[in-house]
């Protein structure tokens, strides 16, 4: 989450495709430049590997909110057909799973879908009231951004400048947070 | 016909679009003043849904006896209209979940307005639900409140439980699947705002996104798994919508084939609700580059083939009612196309088995005029297999003296003119404030599916572009 607390003197890359971005991703980092972050309109496939982002674990978390989904219906339908006021409707067992497969799946996937979507949500910190930290307006329409934040670089601001621009960068410009 | 991906495939993006003109294609509608026709339309369903909400007032306020119902039929327009919009709803989340799944790139020029009517058309349907109960403010019995709230706990092996469940994941998910959806081109239309006003409003519905790299594998990730999570939520939900009929005793409902011919029907009917709603909208919007004819001609593939299944499934129905060698069954079979309701019937038979095979025919199929000819036709089907299935089973009882007919009454009609007004004042709402075209996702198929690309798209050269490897595939 480190682009949710930016601050300070970014250096920031604007290229005008996505394929030219990914290859110089690769270049910059070569290079000896620790990137910051890159911004774009749409997903590039690939791009997250390149910069080294760790895989996403929001399946994991999706699993165990589908799980506890899984549980809130079986232990509803045991509890209040057969235990709290236990009823025999159709001639079949007061407690019958199979007739519950239908809630049951119903509860898993819904709870499975908003437990994720919430921890996407706050994983990215993400809300209503979040204000955007944009390095380049025009990254939700045709740019792409690349952010270095130029304390967690020991070259010297002309040199990373050189590098972005060799890597096909169309302008480098200076952000201050 | 350059093509950079295979020449084999016909493009889906045309008119040589780079990424900038896709924003603002896509943003001008949003951005600019309403048109005179949205205008004109809006105000025309505003008035109808006027009219609607009093006569559903005045549904509650005098009973359900302002509607035809009576001892023998007692579920008639009401579960029809609540069973056709569901129907409808299913064509969203089935091009943006399962056409995600397998990969049909055409579903990111659609999906966006098709989730959108989804969920609208679920809303329609649910205000079926609530009517029929006759008492609304009594509506929170249906769901599983412990006994001291003044019913018992409800019955978990009735599938009108199961519906309550279903209904309302399936309107809770397809929502958050949509939202998200739409988080990148809130964003893009906020970075864009002129005014302070819709730079607030956009910024704060845009949740503070920025599109940074970590951001979207994530937000790919999720898009993944609610995909996974949507596809069997869909099926379920006209699965357990026909069990409300499968699991009685009654001839005509009482058949194991509902589950998979309701599905069938669901997205046959769906997908004509598409049709219509999407060739008005790439006319009155100006996106037939992104709304082309491949879109319609695939969609009305997807009507062919699910509309033969509802055909299959009718005959099957009828074999199986005759094979069985039940009387009741044969009756309620030989009765729905010979009885009083033959012209019910052949009206459904007609509309949703003979003509959409006219589809076969290419030209018929890549044609505007008969693509939304035959989309209102298919609904109009539709329209009548519910009724079909719902009043033609009911209204020969046991016994003779207890056989009825259902006459529709004003209040039949007004309320379910209501759910129109409801739904297209809520869908031009959303055609005008929000973009109807999924404008990150179109973008990342305009180099693999242009017509031509553009030189402003990219730097590197087309020679270079092809010999990439990873350029042409979708690398996960």
């Amino acid at each position: 989450m480190s682009d949710v607390n930016g601050s300070g003197k970014f250096l920031v890359g604007i290229y005008d495709d996505d394929d030219v971005v990914l290859k110089a991703v690769r270049d910059v980092k070569k290079a000896g430049v620790r990137i910051h972050e890159v911004y774009s309109p749409f997903p590039i496939h690939g791009l997250d590997v390149a910069l080294g982002h760790p895989r996403s674990r929001l399946g994991i978390a999706a699993f165990l909110f589908g799980l506890s989904g899984t549980l809130t219906a079986l232990t509803l339908t045991a509890y209040t057909e057969s235990f709290d006021w236990p009823m025999i409707v159709g001639g079949k067992d007061s407690y019958s799973p199979v007739v519950y497969v239908p809630v049951i799946f119903e509860l898993t996937v819904l709870f499975c879908a908003l437990g994720m979507v919430g921890t996407f949500l706050v994983s990215n910190g993400l809300g209503p009231t979040v204000k955007p930290l944009m390095y380049d307006l025009r990254t939700t329409d045709n740019k792409f951004a690349m952010a270095i934040d130029l304390s967690k670089n020991n070259l010297v601001e002309g040199d990373i400048e050189q590098i972005l621009k060799n890597s096909g960068a169309a302008e480098v410009n200076v952000k201050q947070f | 016909m350059s093509h950079v991906t295979s020449a084999v495939r016909t493009p889906l993006i045309t008119g040589g679009k780079t990424y900038a003109d896709v924003t603002e294609d896509i943003s001008r509608q949003v951005e600019g003043r309403p048109t005179r026709e949205w205008t004109i339309a809006f105000t025309i369903s505003v008035i109808v849904l006027i009219y609607g909400t009093a006569c559903v007032f005045w549904t509650w306020w005098e009973g359900l006896g302002v509607w035809g119902l009576n001892k023998t039929v007692g579920w008639a327009w009401d579960i029809t209209n609540f069973v056709w919009w569901v129907g409808i709803g299913h064509a969203g989340t089935l091009i943006s979940a399962i056409l995600l799944l397998f990969r049909q790139k055409w579903r990111t020029a659609v999906n966006r307005a098709a989730e959108a009517m989804t969920i609208f058309a679920v809303i329609c349907a649910a205000s079926f639900i609530l009517m029929h109960m006759g008492r609304p403010w009594l509506a929170y019995w249906a769901l599983p409140l412990p006994n001291t709230f003044g019913s018992l706990w409800v019955n978990f092996k009735s599938p009108l439980v199961w519906d309550v469940f279903a209904i309302s994941t399936y309107f809770t998910v397809s929502l958050v699947f949509w939202y998200m959806g739409l988080l990148p081109d809130l964003a893009t239309i906020r970075d864009r705002a002129r005014s302070k006003v819709s730079r607030y409003i956009y910024g704060a519905f845009s949740l503070g996104w920025n599109g940074s790299a970590k951001t979207w594998a994530r937000y790919e990730y999720m898009s993944l798994i609610l995909a996974g999570l949507s596809t069997p939520l869909v099926l379920s939900v006209h699965t357990i919508v026909s069990m409300d009929f499968a699991t009685s005793v009654i001839p005509g409902w009482h058949t194991t084939i509902f589950p998979p011919y309701f599905v069938a029907g669901a997205i046959f009917s769906g997908f004509a609700m598409v049709q219509n709603l999407m060739l008005i909208i790439r006319v009155v919007f100006k996106l037939e580059d992104y709304i082309t004819v491949e879109h319609i001609e695939s969609m009305n593939k997807v009507i062919t083939l699910t509309g033969s299944i509802v055909g299959v499934a009718y005959l099957t129905e009828f074999f199986i009612a005759w094979y069985s060698g039940v009387e009741f069954e044969s009756y309620a079979f030989i009765n729905r196309a010979t009885g009083p309701y033959w012209w019910a019937y052949w009206a459904m038979m007609t509309c949703n088995v003979i003509s959409p095979q006219l589809f076969w025919s290419r030209a018929i199929r890549r044609s505007v005029v008969w693509t939304f000819t035959l989309s209102v036709v298919v609904n109009i089907g539709m329209w009548f297999e519910r009724f079909v299935i719902i009043v033609t089973s009911l209204h020969r009882d046991y016994l003779p003296s207890s056989w009825a007919m259902f006459h529709p009454t004003l209040f039949d009609i007004s309320d379910y003119i209501f759910s129109f007004g409801l739904f297209f004042t809520l869908f031009l709402l959303f055609a005008k404030f929000l973009p109807v075209v999924n404008m990150a996702e179109v973008k990342t198929i305009i180099k693999s599916s242009s017509e031509k690309l553009p030189v402003s798209v990219s730097g590197v050269a087309k020679g270079e572009r092809v010999a990439n490897p990873t350029f042409n595939k979708d690398v996960d």
